[in-house]
């Protein structure tokens, strides 16, 4: 099996990884960079518990090969706060009690994230649509969506 | 729950040229796969579905994924264009709203952002959101291969879709592209899809409505239809465009209409619905799209 030495920057600081061809991106940034906030839940692009940034833009970490990710960004959920300070939506999360278990959190700030980097002023159903690829089991939904209307405000 | 088994190994190249792609085809076999947004090839290949032993990243060819408008008026796509860039493209959403709209029903935001135009279409799955939207566009998909005396061929999107899983697509060839011809003057396009939730779901029943003023039908207007997840392959619902050219265009044409739809449509039971809902659902759906694209001519 093909192996593949990629330079790509996490975070915000530039990495050079030696990756199997058959690693996913998932793997990649849980078991070489121990950026363990990413998780893994369904393997299938369905639950999007690695929803991460690839080049500002969220993708499903488990559904890309690190291979793929040669020469780009990823921003994981561990680089959305700064300086100590949380992000206004990981704020926003907290004061709105939209975290309960916590598995599906790390990937619904980084969708809330990037909608809100996209339409800074949603609608609910904007919202619910933006969310459709980041299931939750445990809060109904209703209080991660006050929460991104919260960050939305936070925001202006 | 269990953990699923990860990938078996193989080999990743990334392609610079068609023509590379060709020969590691040719050579490989079946053997290798083409990888471009890969929600289709790596979800299978975890599952253990199918196991190659290469896999050739397509989607950085040159043009793989731009979306480029030709003088003539002629649109081609990549084929390696995402499903959100298509969704979000001002001309695409300006003279072709239906795909727009089949590409934003596709799957959730981040799939979209991976989810390609080509492997949409070259899956051959019979619920291919943009499958509808490219037979009624009458979208020519252009294969590159080892053909002379030119490497590319061009094929009209109601003879590239032969089965479930199958296509035009030959060993040793792959799809660079699809060229949408200028839109019908006047055309109206929608794409409606029912799923077994509001969002993120396979197709139960997919319906792309384009309609346009036409001299030459009797009813003075013409109107192609085009349903996904009820048969074998996307289909045109052709007698159903009949009795539209027949007219007069109006509530009785629609339900006629929508009737032949249903006729046409020959869907299986499966997890996500029942032959005989699917089929009610054609019905529906083709009727509630002709409403709506009628409405939209009656105010152009």
């Amino acid at each position: 099996m093909s192996r593949h030495t990629i330079s790509v920057t996490v975070n915000g600081s530039a990495e050079y990884v030696d990756v199997p061809s058959n690693m996913t991106l998932l793997q990649m940034l849980r078991e070489k960079l121990a950026l363990t906030g990413t998780k893994n839940g369904c393997e299938a692009g369905e639950c999007g518990a690695c929803t991460v940034l690839l080049d500002g833009e969220p993708v499903n970490a488990c559904m890309v090969l690190a291979v793929e990710v040669d020469g780009r960004e990823v921003t994981t959920v561990e680089g959305l706060a700064h300086d100590g300070q949380l992000d206004v939506v990981q704020q926003a999360f907290v004061e709105e009690g939209g975290v309960q278990c916590g598995f599906c959190t790390p990937g619904m700030l980084i969708s809330a994230h990037s909608l809100l980097d996209r339409n800074p002023h949603p609608t609910e159903e904007e919202i619910r649509q933006a969310l459709v690829g980041n299931l939750c089991r445990c809060t109904g939904y209703t209080r991660i969506v006050r929460a991104v209307q919260k960050a939305a405000r936070g925001r202006v | 729950m269990l953990a699923r088994p990860g990938f078996p190994s193989f080999d990743y190249v990334r392609a610079d040229t068609p023509a590379q792609v060709v020969r590691l085809l040719e050579e490989h076999g079946e053997a290798a796969r083409l990888l471009m947004g890969g929600t289709d090839l790596l979800v299978r290949m975890r599952d253990g579905v199918i196991r190659p032993r290469l896999v050739v990243d397509v989607k950085h060819l040159p043009g793989m994924d731009d979306v480029v408008c030709a003088a003539q008026g002629d649109l081609t796509a990549g084929a390696a264009v995402t499903m959100n860039q298509l969704a979000a493209h001002p001309d695409v959403r300006a003279r072709y709203p239906g795909l727009a709209e089949a590409a934003r029903s596709v799957a959730s935001y981040q799939l979209r952002n991976r989810a390609t135009l080509g492997g949409n279409l070259c899956n051959g799955s019979p619920a291919a959101d943009t499958g509808p939207a490219v037979l009624v566009l009458e979208g020519r998909m252009i294969l590159y291969g080892n053909h002379a005396p030119s490497p590319v061929r061009e094929v009209p999107a109601g003879e590239f879709f032969l089965g479930p899983g199958r296509t035009a697509l030959q060993a040793g060839e792959l799809m660079v592209g699809v060229r949408f011809p200028p839109p019908p003057a006047g055309s109206v396009g929608r794409y409606l899809k029912l799923g077994r939730n509001r969002a993120g779901d396979l197709a139960v029943v997919g319906v792309a409505v384009l309609g346009f003023p036409d001299d030459t039908a009797p009813s003075g207007y013409r109107f192609r239809i085009g349903l996904a997840s009820v048969s074998p392959t996307v289909i045109r619902a052709w007698e159903a465009e009949e009795v539209l050219a027949e007219g007069p265009p109006g509530e009785a044409t629609f339900v006629r209409a929508a009737e032949q739809a249903m006729e046409a449509a020959r869907p299986i039971d499966d997890v996500r619905a029942s032959a005989a809902y699917r089929a009610a659902m054609v019905r529906n759906l083709t009727l509630r799209g002709l409403r709506q694209v009628w409405e939209r001519l009656c105010e152009i």
